[in-house]
């Protein structure tokens, strides 16, 4: 798996953030989305793309 | 087969959450408009401001879109659902008959003959190209829609006048105190709040105001709220009543379920029917859809959320707003702050303005009853 993320499109909502923490994080200055790990362990796979459907500003991309 | 009718973020979360969830089967999403499903947000931002070109705002590239494994029928509207057949009548003639049929139709805006709204990607285009040739537009509604269209305007140098009957922007939504900054923050950048008086009618030269006054307008832009698309739906026999009525499920009839701006479900730790407008709720509430589509039977109590970017603000609510206010983080006067909201002993809600991950993280303190997890097959969400 290899995500990426779209900062210009991210609006900070932080719904990555409670799903897969350590996956995601957001800046603390303004909430924009930080990618920790773009290639997670397999265990954590649903999430991220769970992640990446629920993202508000679909600034979430993953591919296989 | 499942059906889908609405090609927008609701519909196409629901059909990613069933694929993600398993689902091999038939699926077919049904659209009014040509275009592939795009995002709302950006329309009264970005797009309308010029700073995205509209393709942007596409929810998906291709390439997911085809990993889906769904048919999309764009550019038909549905216009008749038989209920006990489970089929759906669309206006070129077509007849899909599924076992579970999704209603995602989002919402119609209320309009003024003749002048223009904001709901669609071609409104947001049409609407972009006569601001450009605009000298003084009036925006008839003061909340969060009406809000940001007034500030992506003055962004553009155009004079613009907020009309609307709320003592200040977005109050409903913010509560006194913030939408009081909110006004604050639009007349400082120019734009020229005429607020707490009814519009009640568009003349040749501008907006006339219940008081008899006329706003001077070469351009007027109406968003005085909107009402679930569910004309085609009057002679079902679903329940309507302000959207789709639906049980704690989000089901409306047996096989037949309602999902985003359009649902009105019973929502079990709040104990009454709710009907969010928000972007978040259309992809949370289309993943415990689909779960129950495929029989999870889990009810879906979601704490509401959305944003609005507005000039120099990005503001944040989690929950609801209340009364009882007190500042948890940061400060007013250096507009950068969390607001937390309460109502008797319970924190009912969060706002944060220019603080997001800080408004987040205190959304854990919202009281369990506004905050169960969202029925989902994942434990971690709050
Ligand atoms: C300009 C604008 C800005 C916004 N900004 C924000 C924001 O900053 N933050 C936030 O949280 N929310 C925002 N929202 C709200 C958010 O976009 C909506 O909550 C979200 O789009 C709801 O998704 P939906 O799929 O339920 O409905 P919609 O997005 O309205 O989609 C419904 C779809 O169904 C189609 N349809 C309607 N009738 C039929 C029919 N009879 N047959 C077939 N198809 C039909 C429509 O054409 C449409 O494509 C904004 C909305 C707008 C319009
Ligand atoms: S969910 Fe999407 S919009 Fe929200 S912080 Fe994460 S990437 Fe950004």
């Amino acid at each position: 798996m290899k995500i990426t993320v779209d900062q210009d499109k991210c609006c900070g909502a932080g719904t990555c953030v409670l799903l897969a923490p350590d996956v995601f994080d957001q800046r603390d200055e303004d909430g924009i989305v930080v990618l920790l790990d773009s290639q997670p362990p397999a265990g954590l796979h649903a999430l991220v793309h769970e992640a990446a459907s629920v993202c508000p500003a679909s600034a979430i991309a993953v591919s296989e | 087969m499942t059906l889908i009718v609405g090609a927008s973020a609701a519909g196409l979360a629901t059909a990613e959450a069933l694929r993600r969830k398993g689902y091999t089967g038939r699926l077919t999403i049904l659209g009014a408009e040509p275009h592939l499903p795009y995002d709302r947000p950006p329309l009264s931002k970005q797009v309308l401001s010029g700073t995205w070109e509209p393709a942007k705002a596409q929810l998906r590239p291709a390439e997911a879109l085809a990993a889906l494994d769904a048919e999309f029928v764009l550019g038909d509207p549905a216009v008749h659902l038989d209920v006990s057949e489970r089929a759906v009548h669309t206006a070129s003639g077509r007849v899909l008959k599924a076992d579970n049929v999704v209603l995602a139709t989002g919402l119609r805006p209320r309009t003024l003959p003749g002048q223009r709204t904001l709901r669609t990607l071609d409104d947001a285009v049409a609407l972009r190209a006569d601001l450009l040739k605009a000298k003084r537009a009036v925006v008839v509604g003061d909340g969060v829609l009406g809000a940001e269209i007034a500030a992506t305007a003055r962004q553009m140098g155009v004079a613009v006048t907020l009309a609307g009957p709320q003592q200040a922007p977005m109050a409903l939504q913010l509560g006194p105190v913030v939408a009081e900054l909110l006004a604050e923050l639009h007349t400082a950048q120019g734009v020229d709040l005429r607020l707490g008086a009814a519009v009640t009618g568009v003349e040749d030269d501008g907006v006339l105001l219940e008081t008899g006054e006329v706003l001077p307008a070469d351009l007027v832009v109406v968003a005085f709220g909107s009402a679930p698309a569910t004309d085609w739906l009057q002679d079902s026999g679903l329940v309507l009543g302000n959207g789709v009525v639906c049980d704690s499920r989000c089901r409306a009839a047996d096989g037949i379920w309602a999902v985003g701006d359009v649902a009105r479900w019973h929502h079990e730790t709040l104990g009454r029917l709710v009907r969010l407008e928000n972007r978040t709720n259309a992809t949370e509430q289309a993943i415990a859809v689909a779960g129950n589509v495929l029989g999870a039977d889990q009810p879906y109590t979601p704490v509401p959320y959305f944003w609005t970017d507005q000039f120099d603000a990005k503001i944040h609510v989690h929950g609801f707003v209340a009364p009882g206010a007190s500042v948890v983080e940061g400060s007013l006067a250096e507009r950068r702050f969390v607001v937390r909201y309460h109502r008797g002993g319970e924190v009912v809600g969060v706002l944060g303005w220019n603080m997001p991950k800080h408004a987040r993280l205190h959304r854990q303190e919202i009281t369990p009853s506004c905050r169960a997890p969202v029925a989902a097959s994942t434990p971690s969400r709050a």
